[in-house]
C-alpha cells in the first residue's frame, strides 16, 4: 500500500506507450444497484486504446464493482457500456464476445487448482478461440516465458507462490490474445517481496502498448505507468486527472485526504 | 562461539547449522506407540482394555466360524453329527449351507447350464470398469465401457441381437436430436437441447427395439429366475453408474437461474429424498403397472433400478451441491472471464473440482445404494437376503441363520470396502493443491 512498496530500476518511456484516438470502452450514464444499495452513481468513462488507467479508492467506494461490470461479472441496471463496439446487454452472445476480447486479472489470482500452469494457460485458448492443443501450447509458453516462469509449467497452481500465480494468471489471460486487460488489485494479496515482480510484468505489458484498467493502491506504479488516475469514493468518480497532476494538486478534499493516507508514512 | 554473540544485542549467524536427525523416541515403531496407543494415562488404560476385549472375544469367534466349523454336510443334523462326532460342545458354524446352496447364493435360480453369461459379464464389468476408474487405460476402451450396459443386458436377458444393437442406436439419435435444436437455436441450446436429446433417447428405446426380432438370439431368462449376488450386482452397479450422472444433472439443476429448471429439482430432490426407499420399490412392484398400457409392463428388475436410482441420484444431488458451494467463487468468475460458456466451464471447471470435493460423500452414497439393494427382497425378489428365505425353508437347513447372514455380509463388505479404497486411491491421486 506504500510508495515504496513498489520501485522499478528504469523509467518507463513514454513514448512507447502511445494512446490512440480510438475508444475502446465507453461507459456512459451506468448505474448499478446490490439490491436497495447504490453502489454505482453516474459513472461517466471513456477509455481509448492504449490508455492505462488506475482506479484508486478507499474500499467499497465501488471501484472493483466498476470494472466487473465491464466483463458483466456484475450486471448494471442502468446506462450503457459499449466495450470495443459491442454494447453489453442480457444477451449471452455479446457477453462470450466481450470476455474474450476482455482478460482479468483478480486479487486471489484463480487459478484453476485441478490444472496444471500450462493446462492454466492453454484450456481457454483450446475451448473458446478453439485454437489447436499444439499452436495454444506454444503460445502459452510464449507467455510464460514473458512472465518469466516457463520451468514451471507443468507444475500446479498451489506449487507455486503467490507472486509466481498472479504471474501465471496475467499469462493466462493474455493467452486469449485480449485487447483489453482489467486488474483487480492484482497485488493486494501479496509479500512486498512478490508485488515488485506482478508489477514488473504489469509495467512491461503497458510498455506495449496494452489498453489496461488496474484497480490497484500502488501509487508508484500509478504515477510510472497510468496516463490517468481515478479517484472514487463513494459510487461515484470523484476526481480524475493525468498522474503527475493528481498527485500533486488532488483539487477535492476528500481526494486530499485519500492520498494522505495513504502516502501519510 | 554463540557465546561471544550472546553477549551483544546485534547478532550475526555466524554459520548455517546443519539439519540432524530427530531424536530416537520420536522415530519408528517407538514413536507410533507412544502417539497412538500410551499418549496419555487415559488412553494407556483404554489401550489395556482393549486388548483385553479383543483377547476373550476373538478366540471365541475364531473357535465358531474355523476350528469347530463343519464345511460339507448334506444337512443341518448330518452337520451336528460330523461335530459331535468330533467332541464339539456348544455352538459352532455349519458352513456346509452355504456351500451347497453356493450357486443359488451367487445366480438365484438362473437356469444351470446359461451360468457361463452372468459369469461373462461377470468378467466384462472389470474390463469395462477399468478404463472408467483408472486413466493409465487408454481412453479408446472407453467405447467398450459405453457398450458394455447393452451387451450385459443380452447376456443376462438372452433374446435376439437386433433389439440390443437397434437399443445401442440410441444414444446416437440422442446425440442428433440435441446437435439439431443447437443448430436451430444457433450454438445456444444447453439445457433445452439436453431434454429433447434424452425425450429421443427414451422414445428410441420404447418403441423401435422392439419391432425387429432378428438376429442371433440366447436363450431367454426371466427375471424370475434372476438372484443372488448377481442380482445385487445388477441394482447396485446400474444404480451406481446412473446415478452420478442423474445427480450432477439436479445438482446443477437446483442452482440454475432458470426458474422452472430450478423448481423441478428441488421438487424432484425433496420428494424423493423425503420418502422411505421401501415405498418406492413397492410402488415399483405394484403402482407403477397402473401407469403403462396393458401388455406393455416393465420388467419388475427394470423398474426397481429406476427406482433405485432415482433414490441414489437425489441423494448425490445433495451431495455434489456441498461440492459445488465448497469452491471459491473466483473459480466462477475465472472462468466466466476467460469467456467459457456455462457448460464448458462447469464440465472444465467446476465439475471437476466440486466432484473431487465431493468423493467421500458420492462413495458414501455409492456404498449406501449398494446395500440397499437388500431392501428388494421385501418386494419378493431373490436378492442375497431374499434367497436366504426359500434356503430355510428347506427341512435340511431349517434352523441355520447366523451363517447366512455372516456370508452375505461379508460378500458387501468386501465390496463396499474396496469402493472405499478406491475413493481413498482417487482422493490422493487428484490432490493438486498441496496445501
Amino acid at each position: 500500500m506504500t510508495e515504496t512498496a513498489f520501485s522499478s530500476e528504469s523509467a518507463v518511456d513514454p513514448s512507447l506507450m502511445k494512446v490512440s484516438s480510438e475508444v475502446a470502452i465507453q461507459i456512459s450514464n451506468m448505474n448499478k444497484w446490490y439490491g436497495e444499495f447504490h453502489v454505482l452513481r453516474n459513472i461517466d468513462l471513456t477509455v481509448h486504446r492504449g490508455e492505462r488507467i488506475v482506479i484508486c479508492g478507499p474500499s467499497g467506494s465501488g471501484k472493483s464493482t466498476l470494472i466487473r461490470c465491464i466483463n458483466r461479472l456484475e450486471e448494471h441496471q442502468q446506462g450503457k457500456i459499449v466495450v470495443d463496439g459491442t454494447e453489453l446487454t442480457s444477451d449471452l452472445k455479446n457477453i462470450d464476445t466481450i470476455r474474450k476480447e476482455v482478460g482479468m486479472c483478480f486479487q486471489h489470482f484463480n487459478l484453476f487448482p485441478h490444472l496444471t500452469i500450462l493446462e492454466n494457460c492453454t484450456l481457454a485458448p483450446i475451448w473458446v478461440r478453439k485454437i489447436p492443443r499444439k499452436e495454444a501450447e506454444e503460445t502459452a509458453m510464449h507467455f510464460l516465458a514473458k512472465v518469466k516462469i516457463p520451468d514451471q509449467a507443468h507444475k500446479y497452481p498451489g506449487q507455486l507462490s503467490g507472486g509466481q500465480q498472479q504471474r501465471v494468471a496475467i499469462a493466462r489471460s493474455l493467452c486469449m490474445k485480449p485487447r483489453i486487460m482489467l486488474f483487480d488489485e492484482p497485488t493486494s494479496a501479496l509479500d512486498p517481496e512478490m508485488i515488485k515482480e506482478v508489477l514488473d510484468t504489469m509495467i512491461e505489458l503497458a510498455q506495449e502498448g496494452m489498453t489496461m484498467i488496474c484497480v490497484t493502491h500502488e501509487m508508484g506504479f500509478a504515477r510510472q505507468v497510468a496516463n490517468r488516475v481515478i479517484f472514487m469514493d463513494q459510487g461515484q468518480i470523484v476526481e480524475q486527472n493525468e498522474p503527475e497532476e493528481f498527485f500533486k494538486n488532488p483539487r477535492s478534499d476528500r481526494t486530499k485526504l485519500f492520498l494522505s493516507q495513504i502516502l501519510g508514512h | 562461539m554463540s557465546d561471544v554473540h550472546a553477549q551483544t544485542v546485534a547478532y550475526v549467524a555466524p554459520s548455517q547449522i546443519p539439519p540432524s536427525p530427530p531424536p530416537a523416541r520420536e522415530r519408528g515403531a517407538v514413536k507410533w506407540l507412544r502417539a497412538n496407543l500410551f499418549s496419555s494415562i487415559s488412553n494407556g488404560i483404554l489401550t489395556v482394555i482393549a486388548i483385553l476385549i479383543i483377547a476373550y472375544a476373538l478366540p471365541a469367534l475364531v473357535q465358531w466360524a474355523f476350528v469347530d466349523a463343519v464345511w460339507s454336510a448334506g444337512s443341518l443334523s448330518e452337520c451336528r453329527e460330523i461335530a459331535a462326532a468330533r467332541g464339539v460342545e456348544g455352538a459352532f458354524a455349519c458352513w456346509a449351507v452355504i456351500n451347497e446352496r453356493f450357486n443359488q447364493f451367487l445366480f438365484g435360480f438362473y437356469p444351470e447350464e446359461l451360468y457361463w453369461r452372468p459369469i461373462l459379464t461377470f468378467l466384462l464389468m472389470f474390463a469395462a470398469a477399468a478404463p472408467i476408474l483408472f486413466n493409465a487405460i487408454p481412453r479408446k476402451a472407453l467405447i467398450g465401457s459405453a457398450l458394455f450396459p447393452f451387451v450385459a443386458y443380452w447376456l443376462l436377458w438372452g433374446g435376439p441381437a437386433a433389439p440390443v444393437i437397434l437399443a445401442i442406436i440410441g444414444p446416437v439419435v440422442g446425440y442428433v436430436a440435441f446437435r439439431f435444436v443447437e443448430k436451430a437455436m444457433h450454438g445456444d441450446a444447453g439445457a433445452t437441447g439436453m431434454v429433447v436429446g434424452a425425450l429421443a433417447m427414451v422414445l428410441w428405446w420404447s418403441f423401435v427395439p422392439g419391432l425387429v426380432d432378428a438376429g442371433p438370439a440366447l436363450e431367454p431368462v426371466e427375471s424370475a429366475r434372476m438372484g443372488g449376488f448377481m442380482l445385487a450386482l445388477i441394482i447396485g452397479i446400474t444404480g451406481i453408474a446412473a446415478s452420478l450422472p442423474f445427480g450432477i444433472l439436479l445438482a446443477l439443476g437446483r442452482k440454475s437461474d432458470l426458474i422452472f429448471i430450478k423448481t423441478l429439482s428441488v421438487i424432484f430432490i425433496e420428494f424423493i429424498r423425503g420418502v422411505p426407499l421401501i415405498t418406492l420399490l413397492f410402488v415399483a412392484s405394484s403402482v407403477l403397472n397402473y401407469f403403462f398400457p396393458p401388455g406393455t409392463a416393465l420388467d419388475l428388475i427394470l423398474r426397481v433400478v429406476i427406482m433405485a436410482t432415482l433414490f441414489a441420484s437425489a441423494y448425490m444431488a445433495e451431495v455434489i451441491r456441498g461440492g459445488l458451494a465448497a469452491l471459491p467463487s473466483g473459480q466462477y468468475e475465472a472462468a466466466d472471464s476467460l469467456g467459457l460458456d456455462y457448460w464448458k466451464s462447469m464440465r472444465l471447471i467446476i465439475l471437476p473440482q466440486a466432484l473431487k470435493i465431493s468423493i467421500p460423500g458420492i462413495v458414501n452414497t455409492f456404498i449406501g445404494l449398494f446395500k440397499d439393494t437388500t431392501l428388494v427382497s421385501v418386494i419378493g425378489l431373490l436378492d442375497p437376503v431374499g434367497i436366504i428365505n426359500p434356503i430355510r425353508a428347506d427341512s435340511n437347513w431349517n434352523g441355520i441363520v447366523w451363517e447366512f447372514y455372516v456370508f452375505v455380509g461379508l460378500f458387501f463388505w468386501v465390496f463396499c470396502f474396496g469402493m472405499s479404497r478406491y475413493s481413498m486411491y482417487l482422493e490422493r491421486k487428484l490432490a493438486t493443491d498441496h496445501r
